[in-house]
């Protein structure tokens, strides 16, 4: 029999999230600070609306790039929230969560041979969608220095005749860091300059704390370069009803709709109902929240610098990203070894990228209790490994 | 929002949190922090700290009922004598001035149907200014202080995700 698989698929690695699922899920009495989700449950007026719709019997396809009413309210809270405009008509595709945006503008714009910079550490998909377009994934490495932000320098540093796209992913996970105003003027002006695309996610965009999130595409000259990727997930904790969206230009939304229409038609239509309701009403759901949140970063980030290990501090998405490279060892080997002896389960830096070494992410969509309970054990581990390592 | 606001929506949540917790939750000084709970103890602001208990999954059994009271107000002190005598009673766990077909509402608490009955009869009923009650025994209690009692939800999440 001939060989099923198409080896470039077969050659792209497995996320490195998946290993460390596999010995956790081994572990029935672990404590986890590993998850990428809210541990909100999405509000009930929204959930109420998803029911609403299925008694209503709104079962049916809707069209390829959404309901129009949706689409109608998306544009309304990104104007509102971020300052940017567009035509529900032919500027906005309602996706199966900010994952399918990615993928399709990836797709939409990528040729064989053309390069995307992504910067690392990041979500794991950017990486993989380039490679099956055929296009070459051109990594910068983000710098706890610079608390993980990208760099003008970095970024110019990157580009060659080849570059197409740059993949910009703030406010960030797995690090927390978010982009100033200031850093996204810099980034944009060498976009222009460079004539580079780019696909900015912004999935977290509602998640930062002390200052409200900008959108590139805000900045002059960028809208017209730009696909604002986002969704219900985080903000509205919606994740297991899989809807995101996409904006941008018409011409790039279009294409981007042809292969969703191809491979996805449209997405769940009770979800899109639901989501109406979550952009007409849910501004306050989302506000308290992200104040829950925000006290639980604070409360995490000062007991992780109580206990000693290096940590700057985050102001977006649900993660902290503490050092500890002082003990010597891979963030894999640490985040082994301190699942084994106290059953914490927190996921290695280096899911994220090679760059993520040394580094862990501390998830702290948890309750309070919880986050003590797992960052008190975390204490022990640190202090147990403080006191082998002075002995030798 | 104001430093008590912050400190009575994070209490109103989890009374156990510590002054030193919730100034590194609120990012505001320990010791400001205490000063605000202390002035609002003082000013009775914050009355107290109990423990919401589902006494329904001990040993003990306990009956909670809610009884409706009307009464004669009286001259120059409206409910507040009325209201006052009833609730000094230690089984009275709540009284509420109502608008609408009755004037009191009166939670109390019993070991049983009967203690409730003769707390009723015996006491409330037979005070001067009350004209009459009815009283509600409650069956099950689902949900209090904003928080549900009948099935813990457990957290669903996958234990690691991207």
């Amino acid at each position: 029999m001939r060989d099923p698989l198409n080896p470039a698929v077969v050659a792209i690695k497995p996320s490195g999230i998946r290993k460390f699922f596999d010995i956790v899920s081994e572990m029935k009495d672990a404590i986890s600070l590993g998850v990428g989700e809210p541990d909100f449950p999405t509000p009930y007026h929204i959930r109420e609306e998803g029911i609403y719709s299925l008694e209503k019997a709104k079962t049916h396809y809707t069209s390829n790039a959404g309901l129009m009413e949706l689409r109608t309210e998306i544009c309304r809270f990104l104007d509102r929230k971020y300052h940017i405009r567009y035509d529900a008509k032919n500027e906005t595709l309602v996706t199966v969560g900010g994952s399918e945006a990615i993928d399709l503008a990836i797709r939409a714009m990528v040729c064989p041979g053309e390069e995307v910079i992504i910067p690392q550490p990041s979500y794991v998909s950017y990486e993989p969608c380039v490679i099956l377009t055929q296009g070459v994934p051109v990594t910068i490495r983000l710098k706890e220095e610079d608390e993980f932000r990208l760099t003008a320098k970095d970024l110019r540093e990157a580009i060659t005749d080849k570059t197409k796209l740059l993949v910009l992913p703030f406010p960030n996970n797995p690090t927390g860091a978010i982009l100033t105003e200031e850093n996204l003027k810099e980034i944009a002006a060498v976009c222009v300059e460079k004539d580079i695309f780019v696909v900015s996610d912004e999935i977290y965009s509602e998640l930062t704390y002390d200052q409200k999130h900008v959108s590139i595409a805000s900045l002059p000259g960028m809208r017209e370069r730009t696909i604002v990727i986002n969704g219900f997930s985080k903000g509205h904790a919606m994740t297991g009803w899989r809807l995101g969206y996409a904006c941008g230009p018409k011409e790039i939304i279009q294409q981007m709709t042809k292969i969703h229409q191809f491979a996805i038609m449209c997405a769940p239509t009770m979800s899109q109902y639901a989501a109406v309701d979550a952009l007409k009403n849910g501004d306050e759901d989302v506000a308290m929240m992200r104040d829950s949140y925000d006290k639980r970063r604070r409360f995490v980030l000062h007991e992780l610098r109580d206990m000693g290990l290096p940590t700057f501090e985050p102001f977006g998405a649900f993660y902290v990203f503490p050092n500890v490279a002082e003990f010597g060892m891979t963030s894999d080997a640490f985040a082994t070894k301190l699942l084994e002896e106290q059953k914490v389960a927190i996921v290695p830096g280096t899911a994220f990228g090679d760059c993520g070494e040394g580094f862990l992410r501390i998830s702290y969509a948890y309750s309070h209790e919880k986050l003590k309970l797992a960052l008190d054990r975390l204490r022990i581990f640190v202090e147990h490994l403080r006191e082998e390592q002075g002995k030798r | 929002m104001n430093l008590d606001m912050k400190i009575l929506e994070s209490l109103d949540q989890n009374a156990k949190l510590t002054a030193a917790e919730l100034a590194i939750m609120l990012n505001e000084d320990e010791k400001a922090v205490e000063a605000e709970i202390r002035r609002m103890e003082e000013e009775l602001v914050i009355c107290g700290y109990p423990t919401l208990i589902d006494w329904d999954k001990t040993d003990r059994h306990q009956v909670t009922a809610m009884i409706e009271v009307r009464v004669t107000p009286q001259r120059g002190k409206g409910f507040d004598d009325i209201a006052e005598r009833i609730y000094q009673f230690e089984e009275v766990e709540a009284v509420y001035l109502m608008s609408g077909g009755f004037d009191l509402t009166v939670m109390l608490r019993g070991s049983s149907l009967k203690s409730i009955a003769e707390f009723v009869s015996e006491k409330l009923a037979t005070m001067d200014s009350i004209l009459s009650t009815a009283t509600h025994f409650v069956l099950k209690k689902y949900k209090e202080h904003g928080l549900t009692l009948v099935n813990k939800s457990e957290d669903e999440r996958m234990l690691v995700t991207p």
